[in-house]
């Protein structure tokens, strides 16, 4: 304490701010700290005090796989070809943690009778829901399968499905490609039009796409490193990696097919800013796949929603989903819509704040920061810095040059969510609650705190 | 029409939301509201004052609730969410924000002093998390239990770390003002004190006559109770009395305990420096009677008086105070001649700012003194620095706004001072207030005028 009265001064300031303030205004080194109550949960976190050294080399494990990664896109699929499953019956997989038709929202059901109807299980709409009303058709969630898929996350047998290979472990994962924007099944959509697309695709695109990747696989993790400087954060932006992408298979979709599909493909890829959405969310699953199941790490490896619920697997507990009501995006909306026409908070790309991008990424992205709602650019840097209170450890080779080159937060903890009260924060498009209707503005939504209170609680009691 | 509004997840300091609360009550049609996070505590203080539906019934500790008792209850509810939106005036950009101690630790890993105003069924259990993980803790936060109280000073002792508070209003440390406190000048004189306005009185005496403080260590109202038997203020005089750059010492508090006092003076006479021990009310030979003899002492000078105001004014005095201390001192000084009344006593703020920090408090008690036919002088505290409001003389000319009665006041604060010292003098002296050169000359005054 004799040091103390040495001085000089540094404070950490727990509480009034404008105490703080003060000690700053007169050059006081200080560190505010915007204190809350403790969680409820106070007694288990201090319970897992006593084992933090077990869970923390646990999590250095976790992180470390994440870290490792060398995700590749090296091709395109049939879904019933990578997922045997698929063809045995009438099964649909879509976005977020498992849920029964009476519990979907509009769009995933409207996306459901689309894709029935693609599939030629059911003539037409009508039929189609009278199908899944007479139980013909199962449901189950993209991460049971390897698969991840964008808001509705529809994925049905005849699709064709990008493959990201984790060179590192050997493991993949795959997504649906991205169809573009405005009326599209992932927001819903299931006329004519939006499934003529999805044919062409499975038709025309999938397997030239194929032939491009298999003669040019793309490394992916330089990409993203690309992207950041570039100011994607590849949720709500993809400008640059679709761009990166697009030069990097230009010269091999050249030569993959006639003319004019080529032209049509080049087309389409450049007419789509978010095509490259659906190749990080498979990147994103095939990262944290390997840290799933290591003991003791409390790491979260799955951030999903389905538009009723949210859904989170934690390394250490395995498949077990932890779920909570989805929250409703705060965000702008297109003109003519309102809140008023919002559905709430959907898709598997939650997966991609998992391995700290999106709104974990928000300062790469400061054109993102207003049109998500977020407000100027010191709000994102606002939220990448509150994210860093969450996450393990930071990804140096994603790099944020605008926070002088800090790399990406990375690995959330369900301890410090809980033990913070910091919601993570997802960067995320809005639909229509009505099906068929499509995008009607972006935004930001929380994760709900408890899902993260659950997966502690059974973490504490699992051994 | 009764309505709450439950904001889940959200938690604003206190100070944030009473000053929300006030300007939410001030509205047209609005009859009472309350912002609250919902502790246990804030939500039997809501229940009490009629203000808690079975919404606000649902909050929990790390909810913000909003209660409103208004005729358009939902206008007044958006009303609180707009005022909620805005930002703070200063961009404090600057100041970096973290959720917790050990990310403020990963940032700055060289601090060593945590300040803890959260609070105070809290304020403990952060304090000890200071005391861990080694750093030094002035606990702004009052209402922590005198057992908490003593375990942490025990604790801060095994771990030889300094504890000011619970209940610390105020410190200067290495030529920093924390929390309220004024720009002093650094110099030899050290002190420690069991009063914050106490020690912004005695030290801004101090500095204006020329001296300064080494450090100002704070130690809480109640650290002189038999029950915590001075701990703090034992620690503190070690640290002064092994410190460099005091030559000085200077104790400030209420009497204590007998033996406690006996236990205190015992070390004050160990040590080798020059000591000024003022333990106000106290009648024992030796010590300062007053702040401004304190000050006086410690700087081995007279303070210069002022020229006092002719005329006489057959009455009583009404004190009306922002600040205990003062509070206490100008009464002991008027005996039965007046009364002081502190209007910082929780009877006063509960649910609102303390009347340093926003001084309209005050104004609302100055009608009755100026109506009463038994009261001819007015005096008045007028407290500066950190902390305080941002123009407390020009809240009281208001409130004094066309009083023909007898007003004095001091101010307690430097010229260094945000608010300057000479700027609100001269403002009090334009509006026809009287002003001392200290609390107790002020009262001395007014005790002379009204015989």
């Amino acid at each position: 304490m004799q040091r103390l009265l040495a001085g000089p001064l540094r404070v950490v300031n727990v509480g009034l701010a404008g105490f703080g303030r003060d000690l700053d205004a007169n050059g006081v080194p200080v560190v505010q700290v915007d204190w809350r109550p403790p969680s409820k949960l106070q007694a288990v976190l201090q319970r897992l005090e006593e084992r933090a050294a077990q869970i923390d080399s646990a999590n250095d494990e976790a992180l470390r796989r994440i870290l490792a990664a060398d995700p590749v896109l090296v091709g395109v699929r049939r879904a019933g070809d990578l997922i045997p499953e698929l063809d045995g019956g009438q099964l649909i997989l879509h976005a977020g943690p498992p849920l029964t038709w009476e519990r979907m929202c509009g769009p995933l059901r409207g996306a459901i009778c689309g894709a029935i109807v693609f599939e030629g299980w059911a003539s037409d709409l009508a039929a189609a829901e009278r199908l899944v009303e007479r139980g013909s058709v199962r449901f189950a969630p993209n991460h049971h399968f390897g698969a991840v898929g964008p808001m509705t996350g529809i994925t049905t047998r005849s699709q064709p499905l990008l493959i990201v290979e984790n060179r590192a472990f050997g493991n993949s994962a795959r997504c649906t490609i991205n169809e573009g924007l405005g009326k599209v099944m992932r927001f819903g959509g299931n006329d004519a039009e939006v499934l003529a697309r999805l044919a062409w695709l499975r038709d025309e695109f999938g397997p030239l796409l194929d032939r491009a990747l298999q003669a040019n696989p793309v490394a992916l993790s330089p990409l993203i490193a690309r992207g950041l400087t570039m100011g994607d954060e590849m949720h709500q932006r993809n400008v640059a990696c679709s761009s990166l992408l697009l030069r990097a298979i230009a010269p091999h979709l050249a030569v993959a097919g006639s003319s004019p599909a080529v032209a049509r493909a080049l087309q389409f890829i450049a007419g789509n800013d978010q095509f490259f959405l659906n190749v990080g969310m498979a990147m994103g699953k095939s990262m944290t796949d390997p840290a799933q199941g290591i003991a003791h790490s409390t790491v979260v490896t799955v951030m999903c929603r389905n538009g009723t619920d949210f859904g989170i697997r934690v390394a250490a507990l395995g498949d077990r989903w932890f779920t909570a009501p989805v929250e409703m995006p705060q965000g702008l909306y297109f003109p003519g819509f309102s809140a008023a026409d919002a559905n709430p908070d959907i898709g598997d790309s939650a997966i991609l704040e998992a391995i700290g991008l999106g709104a974990f990424a928000m300062a790469a992205a400061p054109a993102v920061a207003g049109f998500v709602g977020a407000g100027g650019f010191q709000d994102a840097v606002g939220y990448t810095r509150s994210m860093a209170e969450i996450s393990a450890t930071r990804n140096q080779k994603w790099a944020i040059p605008a926070l002088e080159f800090a790399g990406t937060p990375t690995g959330i903890d369900i301890r410090r969510v809980v033990e913070t009260g910091i919601a993570p924060a997802i960067n995320t498009g809005i639909a229509h609650k009505r099906a068929g209707v499509g995008q009607v503005g972006a935004g930001v939504a929380r994760a709900p705190l408890a899902c993260f209170e659950q997966a502690l609680a059974a973490f504490a009691d699992a051994r | 029409m009764l309505a709450n509004r439950v904001e889940r997840g959200r938690y604003l300091d206190s100070v944030a939301l009473m000053r929300v609360s006030r300007r939410l009550g001030a509205l047209p049609g609005v009859e009472a509201a309350a912002l609250m996070i919902g502790t246990p505590s804030n939500k039997a203080l809501l229940r009490e004052a009629g203000l808690l539906s079975a919404d606000g019934e649902r909050a929990e500790p790390n909810d913000l609730v909003i209660a409103v008792r208004a005729a358009d209850a939902g206008a007044a509810l958006d009303a609180a969410a707009a005022m909620l939106a805005e930002k703070p005036a200063q961009a404090s950009e600057a100041l970096r924000h973290v959720a917790t101690l050990r990310r403020a630790l990963e940032l700055e890993p060289q601090a060593n002093l945590a300040l803890i105003s959260v609070p105070g069924e809290f304020a403990a259990a952060e304090a000890r998390k200071a005391l861990e993980r080694g750093l030094n803790a002035m606990v702004f936060s009052d209402n922590v239990s005198i057992e908490d109280e003593v375990a942490l000073k025990q604790f801060a002792a095994q771990k030889k770390l300094l504890l000011m508070g619970p209940d610390c209003g105020t410190a200067l440390i290495a030529g920093e003002p924390l929390a309220f406190a004024n720009a002093v000048p650094r110099g030899d004189i050290g002190i420690v004190s069991a009063s914050g306005t106490g020690l912004q009185e005695v030290s801004c005496l101090i500095a204006r006559m020329g001296g300064g403080v080494s450090h100002g260590i704070g130690v809480g109202g109640r650290d002189l109770d038999e029950r915590v038997g001075a701990l703090g203020m034992l620690a503190a005089l070690d640290m002064l009395d092994a410190d460099p750059a005091t030559r000085t010492l200077v104790l400030i508090s209420k009497p204590p305990a007998p033996r406690v006092a006996a236990k205190v003076l015992e070390r004050v006479r160990r040590s080798a420096k020059r000591s000024v021990v003022c333990f106000l009310g106290s009648e024992q030979p030796g010590l300062a009677r007053t702040l401004t003899e304190a000050a006086e002492q410690a700087m081995q000078k007279k303070l210069a008086a002022d020229t006092p105001p002719r005329g006489e004014a057959r009455g009583r005095v009404k004190g009306l105070y922002c600040g205990g201390t003062l509070a206490a001192e100008a009464e002991l000084i008027l005996g039965d001649r007046g009364e002081c009344v502190d209007l910082g006593d929780d009877q006063y703020t509960r649910g609102r700012p303390h009347p340093m920090i926003e001084p309209e408090l005050r104004n609302e008690h100055i009608p009755a003194a100026l109506a009463d036919p038994a009261i001819s002088v007015l005096l008045f505290d007028v407290v500066l620095g950190y902390g305080a409001s941002a123009d407390p003389a020009g809240v009281l000319i208001q409130g004094l706004r066309g009083s023909r009665k007898l007003a004095i006041a001091s101010v307690t604060g430097t010229e260094e001072d945000p608010q300057r010292w000479s700027r609100q003098v001269a403002a009090l002296r334009a509006a026809g207030v009287h002003v001392a050169p200290s609390n107790a000359h002020a009262a001395a005054l007014a005790l002379s005028l009204s015989s």
